[in-house]
């Protein structure tokens, strides 16, 4: 379910490492509590964040759910293709369903990350 | 609330054998969805949808004077609704707003049940016994029904070979006493989804086999269980109100579009004076719906703005599975232009922009 190469983050989303660049999504859980994803708002590229700053809106027909980066960084690349069909998020949601691509200024950022162990627990646990 | 105090249906184990998830509403447990909203909602539309609604409450008025008692409680006209039909109506405050909105169901000629909503049962429950003072008997019935509400095209298909009431002859607003799948029942043409369907009020003992044997039965026809997530998209493209959203005790009949079930000329009743002077003044605002055309979903609570500044406020806000698109409602103030209206809507921030539509944005074919 939650793949052991990822980070995950108590906001429920999934990050991804690759050298300097992070690939953040949300995780199964999340996709699973919101319902069927109709509208995805993402940031614009370029845009500088600092760490749990809001960079997006994931909403289902009843609920909304904001999209916080785990790292600093700028980002590289939006997932246009869950913006224009946002079921992508359920159907896929750790895959094709990614959101943003952020490349990373502190690595430190990452330290505050679960891994899949703890983040699996974490869900068991009830929280939310 | 804490779990611990949650109410639970009859249905609640019927609700977990479909799958449902479970949350607080109202002081009960109930569904919100199952397969999901989506798709509930479209088989709704398409062919039939299954709902619990026993959360909701019944109130029986009866005894004589209940006619000459309701009509003076309730804006509608009692006196019109002939035994084995059901109208909609109000419970309103001297000034004219609302503290509930109900339906009225004359069963016999001086013989009423009034169904409420769960959020407001025991309020209402206390203030037609107020207001009754002895003229009529006042029972709070509501742990006495079960009531599922099978709505769609296929509704009237899949319940006709479970019940000795010729559904054929039973028009909108109709209802009949009889028996559905072997029990008693009251099988009402009504609903809250704006497709043709079914309401049907039964012993609470008889909810889950009942909801088990539609299941079955409308599997051919494409029946699915649906959730109160359902529930809002489908009233709310009905252009339905919902108490507590776009009625409360802040808000009149007339404000809310609904006019219709204010009879001014039957004599008074409880809130007609306030209603006749409004009326004759102009109401100050008026209930509208949009569409968003930027995007983003506008959601309960988010500001209207037209021309940089304030003039509403949405009360509810939704994405439509029907027009694949967002769709509200809003208070705007009356003078504000009709249909096609250009508007803004304060997005968690963001303005995105909308433009004043029509209630209902869908009406079935008939």
């Amino acid at each position: 379910m939650y793949p052991s190469e990822y980070l995950y983050s108590r906001e429920h989303e999934w990050v991804k490492v690759d050298d300097d660049v992070c690939t953040v999504g949300i995780t199964h859980f999340a996709q699973e509590e919101l319902g069927e994803v109709v509208f995805v708002e993402l940031p614009e590229v370029g845009h500088a964040y600092d760490s749990m700053d809001e960079i997006g809106t994931i909403e289902s027909v009843k609920a909304v759910a904001e999209l916080y980066t785990p790292v600093a960084g700028e980002i590289l690349e939006v997932n246009t293709a869950a913006v224009e069909d946002p079921a992508l998020v359920n159907d896929d949601p750790q895959g094709d369903g990614w959101l943003v691509k952020i490349r990373f200024s502190t690595a430190s950022d990452l330290a505050h990350l679960m891994n899949a162990e703890a983040y699996e627990k974490y869900v068991q646990e009830g929280a939310g | 609330m804490p779990t611990a105090t949650l109410r639970r249906t009859p249905l609640y184990e019927c609700h977990r054998e479909a799958g449902g998830k479970l949350v607080p509403f109202a002081g009960w447990e109930m569904p919100v969805q199952y397969a999901g909203v989506i798709e509930e909602h479209r088989a709704v539309r398409t062919a039939a949808g299954l709902f619990d609604v026993s959360h909701m409450g019944q109130i029986e008025v009866r005894g004589p004077g209940a006619v000459r008692f309701l009509d003076r409680l309730t804006p509608n006209h009692v006196a019109k609704l002939v035994p084995g039909r059901a109208h909609y109506s109000g419970l309103l405050t001297d000034n004219g707003t609302y503290v509930d909105d109900l339906l009225v169901y004359r069963l016999g000629e001086e013989d009423f049940l009034l169904v409420v909503n769960a959020s407001n049962q025991e309020r209402d429950f206390e203030w037609v016994k107020r207001h009754a003072a002895g003229e009529a008997k006042v029972r709070d019935v509501s742990d006495e029904y079960a009531l599922l509400a099978l709505q769609g095209p296929q509704a009237v298909a899949i319940l006709q070979p479970l019940t000795d009431v010729d559904l054929s002859t039973l028009k909108y607003y109709g209802f009949a006493q009889g028996s559905v799948d072997g029990r008693r029942a009251i099988v009402s043409r009504t609903g809250y989804t704006g497709e043709d369907g079914l309401e049907l009020y039964v012993d609470p003992d008889a909810a889950a086999p009942l909801w088990r044997r539609l299941l079955e039965a409308g599997a051919a026809h494409g029946i699915q269980p649906a959730g109160l997530g359902a529930r809002d998209t489908l009233r709310l493209e009905a252009g339905m109100a919902l108490y507590g959203h776009e009625l409360d005790e802040t808000t009149t009949p007339l404000e809310a579009g609904l006019a219709w079930v204010v009879k001014l000329d039957k004599g008074e009743f409880l809130g007609s004076a306030a209603l006749r002077e409004q009326k004759h003044e102009g109401v100050p605002r008026k209930l509208v719906g949009f569409e968003v055309t930027g995007r983003g979903i506008a959601r309960e609570g988010h500001t209207v703005n037209h021309d940089g500044s304030r003039v509403g406020q949405v009360t509810s806000g939704t994405w439509s599975p029907t027009f694949e698109k967002a769709l509200g409602m809003a208070y705007v103030p009356a003078a504000m232009g009709e249909a096609g209206t250009e508007v803004e809507i304060d997005v968690r921030g963001r303005t995105v922009p909308a433009r004043l539509a029509g209630i209902p944005f869908y009406r079935r074919n008939r």
